[in-house]
This record gives C-alpha cells, sequence and structure tokens, in this order.
C-alpha cells in the first residue's frame, strides 16, 4: 500500500476530520438543547401536549437516520424547505438524537428526591427556578454517563451525513479513494481512524464523569 | 405539493423490498447471536488471551461507525478471492456488529443473576454442565429478551446502510422510486412509514415475550 497517497490528500482528510467535530459537537449540543426542552415540556406540559412529544420521540426513534436525513435533505425543498447539505445535516442530527438525549433528560429528572422539589417548592421558588436550580444540577450529575454514552454514538452517525455530500471525513476518504483506486487502505484506515477517536473521546468522557460526580464518590 | 396517491403508490414497491429489509436484519441477529455466545464465552473465559481477543472484537465492532464497516467488508472479500454480492457482505457486516452488541448482553445478563443461584446449584450437587444448562442460560436468556428485540431494532434501522453498496432494500428502493417519480417526499415518507410499522411490530413482540418469559 502506497502511504503517500495520505500525504497527498491529507488537507482534505484533515478538514473532513475537522467537519466531523464540528458536525458532533454541534450536533451533540443542539439535539441536547432540544431534547431538554421535550423533556421539560413533557413534565409540565398538558396531556396533549405530551401525547404529541411522544409521538414525536416513537416516530423519530422508529425509523432509521439516513431516511429522516433524505427526507429533509430532498424531501424538503417540496414543502419550500431548501436547505444546503451541511445545515441539513446539523438540522437531521440535532432532530435524531434530541428523542434519545429527551428520554435521558426524563428519567433524570425523575431521579431527582421529590423532597428536594417539595422543599423548593416551600419556600417559595417558582416553577422555572426548581427546572433551573434543583431538576437541572441535580438531574445532569446522575444522567452524565448516558449523555456521554450518547454522544459518543452520534461520532459515529456524523459519518452517514456523507451521504447527502456533506464533506466531513467520511465523504473526503470517499473522494481519495475514488481517485487513487485506494477503497480497501482508505476504508481501512477509516476504520482503525475512527476506532482509535472513539476510544480517546471514551476515555477522555469517563475522567469527565469521574470528575463531576468526584463529590458523590468521595463522601460514600 | 403533497400527492396523496403518489405517497399510497410508492408503498407496493418498498414492501416488496422491505423482504431484503427484514433478511439483512434477521440474518443479521440470528448469525449474531450464534457468533455473539462464542464471544460472550471467550469474554467469561479464564484465559487472559481469551479476553483479550473478546475485549478487542468488542471494541473495535462499537468504536468503527457501521457504514465504514460495511465497505471495509465489500471492499475487502473479493480482495481475498471471495467474490460474493454485496448482500452477502451486507449480511456479514449485519452479523459481526451484532455480535459484538450480542456478547455484552448476554455477558451482562449472565453476570447480573445472583450468586446464589449458581451457589445453590453447587450445593445441591449440579455438575457445571447441568448448572449452565437448566439454571443460568434459561434465566440469562429470559433476561436478555428485551435487549436482544431492541437490538434487532437497532438493525432493522441499520440495514437502511446497506442501500449504499446496492441492497435493494427499503432505502434503496425509496432512492429508486423517488427518482422515477421526482417525488422525494412522498417515496421516503412511505419507507419512514414502513420502517415504523416494523419496529412498532417488533417493539410489541417484545412486550409480548418478555410477559410471556417473565421470571
Amino acid at each position: 500500500m502506497d502511504v503517500s497517497i495520505f500525504a497527498e490528500y491529507g488537507p482534505r482528510l484533515l478538514s473532513g476530520f475537522g467537519l466531523t467535530i464540528l458536525c458532533w459537537l454541534l450536533g451533540t449540543v443542539l439535539g441536547a438543547a432540544l431534547g431538554l426542552l421535550i423533556a421539560v415540556a413533557q413534565r409540565y406540559g398538558g396531556r396533549s401536549v405530551r401525547w404529541v412529544l411522544q409521538t414525536y420521540i416513537e416516530v423519530i426513534r422508529g425509523t432509521p437516520f439516513l431516511v429522516q436525513l433524505f427526507l429533509l435533505y430532498y424531501g424538503g425543498p417540496m414543502i419550500g424547505l431548501r436547505l444546503d447539505p451541511l445545515p441539513a445535516g446539523l438540522l437531521g442530527l440535532t432532530i435524531y438524537g434530541s428523542p434519545y438525549f429527551a428520554e435521558i433528560f426524563r428519567s433524570a429528572f425523575r431521579a431527582v428526591p421529590l423532597g428536594l422539589i417539595e422543599a423548593g417548592r416551600a419556600i417559595g421558588m417558582p416553577e422555572l427556578a426548581i427546572v433551573r436550580r434543583i431538576l437541572l444540577p441535580v438531574g445532569l450529575v446522575s444522567a452524565l454517563p448516558a449523555l456521554v454514552n450518547f454522544s459518543i454514538i452520534l461520532t459515529k452517525e456524523t459519518v452517514i451525513l456523507s451521504i447527502i455530500t456533506v464533506p466531513e471525513l467520511m465523504y473526503q476518504t470517499q473522494y481519495m479513494a475514488t481517485m487513487t483506486f485506494t477503497y480497501l487502505e482508505g476504508y481501512l484506515a477509516l476504520a482503525l481512524f475512527f476506532w482509535g477517536f472513539v476510544e480517546v473521546i471514551s476515555r477522555l468522557g469517563r475522567r469527565l464523569e469521574r470528575r463531576i460526580t468526584r463529590h458523590l464518590i468521595e463522601r460514600s | 405539493m403533497f400527492s396523496l396517491s403518489t405517497f399510497l403508490d410508492a408503498f407496493w414497491p418498498l414492501t416488496l423490498a422491505a423482504r431484503y429489509t427484514l433478511l439483512v436484519s434477521g440474518l443479521g441477529i440470528a448469525l449474531g447471536l450464534v457468533i455473539g455466545a462464542f464471544v460472550c464465552v471467550l469474554a467469561l473465559s479464564k484465559s487472559r488471551a481469551a479476553r483479550t481477543v473478546a475485549a478487542l472484537w468488542v471494541s473495535y465492532l462499537r468504536g468503527v461507525p457501521m457504514l465504514v464497516q460495511l465497505l471495509v467488508v465489500f471492499f475487502l472479500l473479493p480482495v481475498i478471492g471471495i467474490n460474493v454480492p454485496a448482500i452477502v457482505a451486507a449480511v456479514v457486516t449485519t452479523a459481526i456488529v451484532a455480535s459484538a452488541y450480542i456478547s455484552e448482553i448476554w455477558r451482562g445478563a449472565i453476570l447480573a443473576l445472583p450468586r446464589g443461584q449458581t451457589e445453590a446449584a453447587i450445593a445441591i450437587g449440579m455438575r457445571p454442565r447441568d448448572t449452565w444448562t437448566r439454571i443460568i442460560l434459561p434465566q440469562a436468556v429470559a433476561l436478555s429478551i428485551p435487549q436482544l428485540i431492541n437490538e434487532l431494532i437497532l438493525l432493522v434501522k441499520a440495514s437502511s446502510l446497506v442501500s449504499v453498496v446496492g441492497v435493494m432494500e427499503i432505502t434503496r428502493a425509496s432512492q429508486a422510486q423517488a427518482g422515477v417519480t421526482f417525488r422525494p417526499l412522498e417515496a421516503y415518507l412511505a419507507a419512514a412509514c414502513l420502517y415504523l410499522v416494523i419496529n412498532l411490530c417488533l417493539a410489541a413482540l417484545g412486550r409480548w415475550l418478555e410477559h410471556r418469559m417473565a421470571v
């Protein structure tokens, strides 16, 4: 195998990797934000709101990400939603991740001791303050392992964006493979790279978890 | 604007294509159960080398996006002299990816059984083989049913990726449909509906099995 092709296509691959990271981070942050909104709305919304959100969650979780992307990117223009590949991909990632994040937040909120919330009400905190000062800080700590876990799953979903021509790492690898007929080498290198990348961010994630839950471990 | 007749017309070709979605995910999980059982044995073995092999297997397959793995298998098979249709590469990839998750599901289920179960079996003089086949495995399998169904649902969704290598399953068929009718919205919406129906059925099956096999 000729290693020099990696040197020649290095800048492309590097820019692709940068875009992969960007998509992953933005997708995670926006998806988590939407998921959080859904979880809060489910908690405080009426029956009809809860039903609508539950249906949204079931539909998104029951359909493949690729089909969601196709609907958004190719079907969108038919209803006036014309997006470039990158914004379509980011919106797709946000929508795809939101129900999983919503479920994580929902169960984390449920795990917050009721006494804390009642104490908040007893001293006259408005509901919004209860969410911001009790549910979020206490719930986030217990949600952290699941949040880290799902954001790692999302890194792997970013490669699917290459299919709607977002020029991220997979797309650039494909480009290199097609130009130089190095399909096997290219994809194998990409696989090994991803393996290492996912291992590194899982370690970082576990370290972050330990750092944030330190106060719980030291006391128990 | 949205055309209801185009949307409804898309269902028939997509339902035909659903056979391949079910074939890839069904065969994938069946082979994945077999390979996964083998990997699980390695992961629980006393030999350090076996445990390392299992750990590497699981970490590679869970760390690399399935689309990348699919393309590696797709381009690797011909290089090592195995010329097979794309669907075989699709099934092989699905099976090995599933095996990594399934071995972890089973390992978790076996470790989740109370130690007292094994100890009681030993105490009443059961042989190790009987302890496994009569005490540990039946309970572990029952315990793992919900997660296995969940894995199958994930595989049905992941099988949309094999459209990339040209297997005519639901997603590929909806692409073809969109190409013929120039109406991507209806075609992909029909595909989404079909996936949703399959997955809701699987979820219902899972709840039923869980209810029946409750220990």
